[in-house]
């Protein structure tokens, strides 16, 4: 039992407990899932599909978190590379050819890697603060974005690119399947290769790493750019799910709903240890209580702070300092730790 | 002369860490107007005595007395307020304010709430003019050296009523000029009665200052001295001590074997670290560097490494001139460092202790090649065995190891990569004495096996049981290589650390 409790991701897993509970208060057959026309139905694949988006991003910004690093430039991605791949289709003669849409997305992937790799190179190469380093392009990105949609909205009416966002097969929906194909993908690169150990190295001691060798350069290199393609193929969703490109507003604030994804996963900002399976359940978490708003009838101008007052009391619960201040405080005081002392090194 | 009474007298002060005693029974008494050296190897206790002193530990044993009453402070400030200010090394300050600023920062001369800053201005340069010094007190403390900055420091510290100035280290980045306007501060301040004490690693410095000194080593006093009446090679001694005779005495070091040059360095230097010096490494031959800290034997090291950069110089590896960018570039050449820093460049403290070991290994085979886990158990076990590594769980975070097993497990990451020369800075220190005695015995059995090592130690007999030849830095300079005969002894190599010449 206690080891259950101390596990990390007990806390998440028990909000997201309790959120879908809530919900199942409030709507009927809110579990319920259907066999409808050849296509799983329910509210619990919705939030799945629409939290789809939520966990790309976040999965790429979990590896640039564990760097120590951080990338505010995923929503402008996203947006970049959903006008570049609609702007390709809506000029094709036949939007509906199976190639064509191909290339589209190819083209709007390199160039999501491009712009990592961009990212990468202000931050390993020159050596700007990540922070800033990707604030140029979150800024920026939203102009280039506009500028490869001339400033309007790009409709297309292509089946094959509607199915990556809207889209079904073997039962689910597509974008369930890249969610999965990615997810798997990553775990592979980090855990069965060896990425995983080089990325916590550097973001858990920099100067260590460099002296045992690593080329943080590199590491850092590959996980922007690692990070910008999973925000390009997000940006295929979204535009794909509604056929259009936005360049203002698609994937707008989606870089602080996927940062709070990762550290409600447990991943520390300030880097070292990382858990994909966490920053998975912290985009549920997140995508739950955005359908939980809906369905619970919150007033809509009040969604924003409804949220962030959850955000704050998850985050609170999940932290062991304030847990320990709020529920040991009535059975004993806190005896004096040490803590400190054990950190010190005696030298002279 | 007539010893006044002291301002402040410790006596009996003992402290404890977990699994170290950091002092032991340590009596340290301070005069008004005198120059007081606190003397002692890296981890002699000098640092605990200063912040048991002031405050940021308690102590477990004995007693402080400050002007003939009790007293023991619970935080800095409260030692402050007390009249012991310290400077650190770091200058604590904040540079983006302006010097008066930083001399009333926290106790503005006010009235109804209202910074009088003509006031202060006014006052801060007083103040600074009573120590010499002349300068424009509404710039920003970063526009000026380091050496005023440490004065401002200082500066700040006596104006807040003091009656004991600490001062740790303050000379350690301070050019000749700058040290002696600081040691012309220093005197000024004594005029007016204040008890310094001083902590420096620069031995011509303590002599020209100082009046008096305490000497510590593992925690203990050594004693009390007049400068005028201790020589330099006597100081020398009392803090390195004798106390490794109870270690096992490996063989006679076997002659240097005529191995090839391994690492060559040419005149290889780096400007403000360390003046150009030359070495020759064979294979399967022990160097040792001694010197005392600061001295640069860190810096050689670094340099050979790839670590820094060496701003001039040449260095070959088997005979093949190279310029090494990276550590990762000395790591494909088959280098190896163990820094001294263990937890700032060495472990990663949240990664296993399987995971730290491979990590070397893992880098230099890049990240697409993993080392199958097959593999990677069998290296751990072998290593975690052979060194004795405690506890013998390759998934134990090495966060929760003793210092000396952590040490041991960055030999092992170095050790499984198999170099050809492997560089240890300070292998031994803060290790109890059994894991002492096997990192001495294992890097006999290295050398042995042809593998060249670079040894770094403050011990002089480690350095001497282990060597087949001895480097002897000193202010940042290599002043001999001796070669490690019969007639090299402790006292010869103190000496020659003491003059900066060959004994």
């Amino acid at each position: 039992m206690n080891r259950i409790l101390k596990h990390r991701l007990f806390w998440p897993v028990v909000v997201l407990v309790a959120l879908l509970l809530l919900n199942l208060v409030f709507t009927d057959g809110f579990f319920r899932i259907q066999m409808r026309e050849g296509h799983l139905y329910g509210s619990l694949i919705d939030i799945f599909r629409f939290g789809a988006p939520l966990i790309l991003v976040a999965t790429g910004m979990t590896l640039v978190i564990a760097t120590s690093g951080i990338d505010l430039s995923v929503g402008s991605v996203v947006a970049i590379a959903g006008a570049l791949a609609c702007m390709q289709i809506s000029d094709l003669s036949d939007q509906n050819s199976v190639s064509g849409v191909l290339t589209a997305v190819g083209v709007a992937l390199a160039l999501s890697v491009v712009l990592g790799l961009w990212n990468g190179f202000l931050v390993a190469g020159i050596g700007i603060q990540p922070i800033i380093a990707t604030l140029i392009l979150m800024v920026a990105g939203r102009g280039l974005a506009q500028l490869i949609t001339d400033g309007q909205i790009t409709t297309v009416n292509s089946a094959p690119y509607k199915l990556i966002g809207g889209g079904y097969w073997l039962t689910l929906p597509f974008g369930i399947i890249i969610v999965a194909v990615v997810l798997a993908l990553t775990a592979f690169l980090t855990r069965r290769l060896a990425l995983g150990l080089l990325i916590e190295s550097v973001g858990g001691n920099a100067e260590a790493s460099r002296l045992a060798g690593i080329s943080a350069r590199g590491v850092l290199m590959t996980v922007y750019a690692f990070c910008a393609l999973c925000a390009g193929i997000a940006g295929l969703m979204i535009s794909s799910n509604v056929s259009s490109a936005d360049g203002n507003n698609a994937g707008l604030w989606i870089e602080l709903d996927a940062i709070l994804a990762v550290v409600i996963g447990g991943t520390p900002l300030s880097g070292g240890r990382f858990s994909l399976s966490g920053t998975v359940l912290g985009a549920l978490i997140i995508q739950t209580l955005t359908t939980t708003i809906y369905s619970i009838g919150v007033p809509p101008e009040t969604t924003l702070l409804f949220k962030a007052l959850v955000v704050t009391i998850v985050c609170l619960i999940q932290s062991p300092a304030f847990r320990a201040k709020v529920f040991h405080r009535r059975r004993r005081p806190i005896e004096a730790r040490p803590a400190t002392e054990e950190k010190v090194r005696v030298s002279a | 002369m007539a010893a006044p009474a002291p301002i402040l007298r410790m006596s009996g002060i003992g402290k404890q860490f977990p699994g170290v005693k950091a002092l032991d029974g340590v009596d340290f008494r301070l005069l008004p107007g005198e120059v007081h050296a606190l003397m002692g190897e890296n981890g002699a206790g000098k640092s605990t005595l200063i912040k048991v002193l002031t405050g940021v530990y308690d102590i477990d044993a004995g007693e402080i007395e400050l002007e003939g009453r009790r007293v023991a402070f619970s935080s800095p400030l409260a030692a402050q307020q007390a009249g012991i200010s310290t400077v650190y090394q770091e200058v604590n300050l904040c540079t983006n304010l302006s010097v008066a600023e930083n001399i009333f920062i926290g106790r503005e001369p006010r009235r109804f709430g209202r910074i009088q800053w003509r006031a202060m201005r006014r006052r801060a340069a007083e103040i600074l003019s009573r120590l010499d010094l002349d300068i424009d007190v509404s710039a920003p403390l970063a526009s000026y050296s380091l050496a005023i900055q440490q004065m401002v420091a200082i500066a700040r510290a006596v104006d807040i009523d003091a009656k004991v100035l600490i001062l740790d280290e303050p000379t350690s980045s301070l050019d000749a000029g700058e040290v002696a306007q600081l040691f012309r501060v220093m005197r000024r301040l004594k005029e007016q009665g204040i008890a310094i004490l001083f902590v420096s690693h620069f031995l011509d410095q303590i002599y020209e200052i100082s009046d008096r000194m305490t000497i510590l080593r593992n925690g203990k006093l050594v004693g009390e001295y007049l400068t005028s009446e201790l020589s330099q090679v006597e100081l020398v001694g009392k803090m390195i001590g004798r106390e490794l005779a109870d270690l096992e005495k490996l063989e006679a070091r076997p002659p240097a074997r005529e191995g090839a040059p391994l690492v060559e360095a040419e005149r290889l230097g780096r400007p403000g670290a360390i003046e150009p010096f030359t070495l020759t490494i064979h294979e399967g031959e022990v160097v040792g560097l001694a010197g005392l800290l600061g001295s640069g034997r860190t810096e050689v090291a670094r340099l050979l490494f790839g670590a820094d950069h060496a701003g001039t110089g040449a260095l070959k590896i088997g005979g093949e001139q190279v310029s090494l960018r990276t550590p990762r570039s000395a790591v494909a050449r088959k280098l190896a460092f163990c820094s001294e820093n263990r937890r700032a460049e060495g472990l990663i403290p949240d990664l296993t202790v399987r995971e730290n070991i491979i990590l070397a290994l893992q880098a230099a085979r890049g990240w697409t090649r993993p080392i199958p886990r097959r593999k990677q158990d069998e290296l751990v076990d072998k290593y975690v065995a052979a060194l004795n590594i405690r506890p013998a769980d390759p998934d134990q975070l090495v966060r929760n190891l003793s210092g000396g097993n952590q040490q041991k497990v960055l030999l092992a990451r170095w050790l499984i990569l198999e170099p050809r020369l492997l560089i240890l800075d300070e292998p031994t220190r803060g290790i109890d004495v059994g894991a002492k005695a096997e990192i001495q015995r294992l890097v006999a059995e290295l050398s042995d096996g042809g593998m060249a090592v670079l040894f770094i130690s403050a011990e002089l007999e480690e350095v001497l049981r282990l060597s087949h030849k001895v480097g002897v830095l000193r202010d940042r300079r290599l002043v001999a290589e001796l070669d490690n005969d019969e007639r090299l002894t402790t006292d010869a190599l103190t000496e020659t650390i003491a003059s900066g010449a060959r004994a």
